[in-house]
């Protein structure tokens, strides 16, 4: 019973994170239709400036947690946000028109680039950062007890404030309108006097924010991270998307949610070394059965 | 027109600004500040450079696409996806001796070069194949298949799983291994390919990553990461040992001196053959109606079901040949290393393997051969480089798909004429 519960605190974290990677994969389907395969490796590189923030700012003799926190997420969200705009610049925008298929070798193509350009220039060690939040909150189930470290709970508190943000921001802002009607007809939009190109890089400047989050908190929580780290959490967090209906925003953060306390479970109660396994099985499956996934609308294909 | 032509100077300066300020913030960081445990050292004389080096390329791009010149070729490029290229009915090759050639070269090599160069070729030849392979799938059907390397990997542990187990050699696993890779496409495939271009990817990809986590976890059987050895091919039944525990070996029965050389030859020349039979199936196939039904599915698939094409049996026959392909050169790949583990089979080799394609030119065969030969024996022979590599391949499949999408052979195809006696 203490093992179902602390995985299902533990799938809750994981799920949030995948729910904050997930909207970037989301969002950028919604709007131009193809998948970001470098979405995952633009959360690895966020992970490299998570660690690269933190050195510096203890290097200039910051100690209080709470300015490191804020400092941390503030670099790797500016200059991960940058990056994402970049990626869209060079390797996606000359490529508007093309057919889907050359857009997305060329997102893969981009994928290569970053991970072969992070291990150039940090090493292809494993790097690491210290603990700097510890503690945890306890409850006794019947004989044993569930642990809730207070890091897991500063994941849950921070996703959920980015994604509530991000909600309330595309829901009642100018920009979120905008870009809501890109997403819906991108022609019209542009002739109603919307400047397509300019939503298309906020999107992926919004997705690789959330990404950013998600690469601060997992890796003060977790610690050790490699350039390969973005490559299998990004098709997990596809997967999320899928599950929960890709091009739907609320739908990326329940399928998160559900890919990751399912994970989590079969990790605990069955087995972590397939684990791997389960979350591409599961993506294959939602796939074959419903691959508008659990709040997406079907897909119809016009001539 | 011609007042047109002036470079305005302050606009090419303001954008090499903003590029270098951009990649001040994104090689800032990355590149500057190495980490060195908990602590970094700085590289920051390197992060100049980068700067310079993108903001004096923007300035020079920018200035460039302010020309006539520049323009033009802007505008060719935005334009540059067509389809391929009709030659006049009756057009007649000039280079029909090539092939001869090739070939006659091709069975030259084993005996002129040395061990090294010939296992660098098999290397190459492998990749030949798995490019074929793979351009069935992508190039002719349009399917992108991420996960081209579980069915190579399938190949591989076909023959060493197949040899520890069941006592299969070479030439009993390699029909074996082609059938077992295309049920497994057909048994991917079907489900799947109904799907959409870009889930199909994801899908293949996954697949791909679950064989390889399979054969990394389930060490009872795969012995997991440590890997399985894989036989030999044999001649006649004749070993390719210095001393064979049963019956006598290669160089005994021939009464030749030892030479650790001939199972390389040997691996060639049936390679060899067994790509040119593939070069040859492949071309045949290109101009039968199943051909030309995997290009016209590639083009525009609502046409085709709207004609009456059964879409999925169509992709699924591009998927299950291009798979077995696949298959074969995983048979290889095992023999010719003489040992298989799961860190050969990565998500990396396919998309090596994409590359091959796409650089070559989708549906090309003569540029998908010439395409795995330059990206399998080019990083041999800069060793040096060898770290680039990966970089390289990303730069390059982001250049081919802005520049030259179709590749850098383009495929070309001979037009018909009216037969006589039919009215127009």
């Amino acid at each position: 019973m203490d093992i179902v519960l602390q995985q299902l605190v533990n799938g809750l974290t994981l799920g949030s994170v995948y729910g904050l990677i997930a909207i970037g994969y989301t969002m950028v389907y919604g709007i131009i239709g193809m998948i970001n395969f470098a979405h995952g490796d633009v959360y690895m590189v966020s992970a490299y400036i998570t660690a690269i923030a933190l050195a510096l700012l203890t290097f200039f003799g910051i100690e209080s947690f709470p300015i490191i926190l804020v400092g941390t997420l503030f670099l790797t969200v500016a200059v991960t946000g940058a990056y994402g705009w970049v990626i869209e610049r060079i390797a996606y925008r000359p490529l508007r028109s093309s057919s889907r298929l050359s857009v997305l070798i060329s997102a893969i193509g981009m994928s290569l680039i970053l991970q072969n350009y992070v291990q150039l220039s940090q090493g292809a060690n494993q790097q690491g950062v210290p603990t700097l939040l510890t503690g945890a909150l306890r409850f006794h189930v019947g004989d044993g007890f569930v642990q809730i470290t207070y890091m897991k709970l500063l994941i849950l508190f921070i996703s959920i404030l980015g994604m509530g943000v991000l909600t309330y921001v595309i829901q009642k802002t100018k920009l979120g309108r905008m870009c809501r009607a890109t997403q819906q007809d991108r022609k019209m939009a542009s002739i109603l006097g919307i400047d397509t190109d300019k939503v298309i890089s906020t999107v992926f400047v919004i997705g690789a924010v959330m990404a950013a989050l998600a690469g601060v908190l997992v890796t003060l929580d977790y610690g050790a991270f490699d350039f390969y780290v973005g490559f299998i959490i990004g098709i997990k967090a596809f997967t999320a998307a899928v599950l929960g209906g890709i091009g739907s925003l609320p739908g990326a953060m329940l399928g998160g949610l559900i890919l990751g306390l399912s994970e989590a479970l079969f990790a605990g109660l069955i087995s972590s070394d397939y684990k791997d396994v389960f979350s591409f099985s599961l993506l294959v499956l939602i796939l074959i059965v419903r691959p508008s996934g659990l709040l997406g609308k079907p897909e119809v294909e016009k001539v | 027109m011609s007042q047109a032509v002036g470079i305005n100077f302050k606009k090419s300066s303001i954008d090499a600004l903003i590029a270098g300020f951009m990649a001040l913030v994104l090689f800032g960081p990355i590149v500057g500040v190495v980490l060195d445990g908990y602590g970094f050292n700085t590289e920051f004389v390197r992060v100049a450079w980068m700067v310079a080096a993108v903001a004096v390329g923007r300035f020079v791009m920018s200035s460039f696409f302010q020309t006539e010149k520049g323009i033009a070729m802007a505008f060719r490029y935005a334009n540059n996806d067509e389809g391929v290229e009709v030659l006049k009915p009756g057009h007649k090759s000039k280079m029909v001796w090539i092939i001869p050639l090739v070939i006659v070269i091709g069975l030259l090599v084993p005996f002129i070069a040395s061990k090294y160069v010939l296992t660098v070729v098999i290397l190459g030849l492998i990749y030949v194949l798995l490019g074929l392979g793979l351009n069935i799938v992508v190039g002719l059907a349009g399917l992108l298949d991420l996960g081209f390397v579980g069915f190579y990997a399938i190949g591989a542990y076909g023959l060493a799983l197949g040899y520890e187990n069941l006592g299969l050699g070479f030439w009993s696993m390699l029909p074996i291994a082609a059938l077992m890779a295309a049920v497994a496409g057909a048994i991917l495939g079907f489900p799947v390919l109904r799907m959409h271009g870009d889930y199909l990817a994801i899908v293949t990809l996954g697949f791909g990553e679950i064989i390889r986590l399979i054969l990394t976890n389930w060490a009872s059987f795969t012995h997991g990461p440590n890997g399985v050895s894989a036989p030999l091919p044999t001649f006649f039944g004749l070993e390719f040992k210095r001393r064979s525990s049963e019956g006598q070996t290669f160089h005994e029965f021939f009464n030749i001196p030892y030479d650790s050389a001939y199972k390389y030859m040997f691996i060639y020349i049936v390679l060899f053959a067994v790509v040119w039979a593939v070069l040859f199936i492949k071309h045949r196939l290109v101009k039968m109606p199943i051909g030309r039904a995997w290009e016209a599915l590639r083009e525009d698939e609502i046409a085709c079901r709207s004609l009456g094409l059964n879409h999925v049996l169509v992709k699924l026959s591009a998927f299950m040949l291009g798979a077995s392909t696949g298959g074969l050169a995983g048979v290889f790949f095992a023999t010719y290393q003489g040992f298989v583990n799961p860190s050969s089979f990565t998500f990396f080799e396919s998309a090596l393997i994409l590359a091959i394609v796409v650089l070559g030119g989708m549906g090309s065969t003569l540029g998908v051969v010439i395409a795995a030969f330059c990206l399998t024996v080019l990083p041999e022979m800069l060793r040096e480089f060898a770290e680039y590599r990966v970089l390289m391949f990303g730069i390059l499949m982001v250049v081919m798909m802005i520049w030259k999408p179709r590749g850098i052979v383009r495929v070309t195809r001979t037009g018909f004429a009216a037969r006589k006696g039919v009215v127009k």
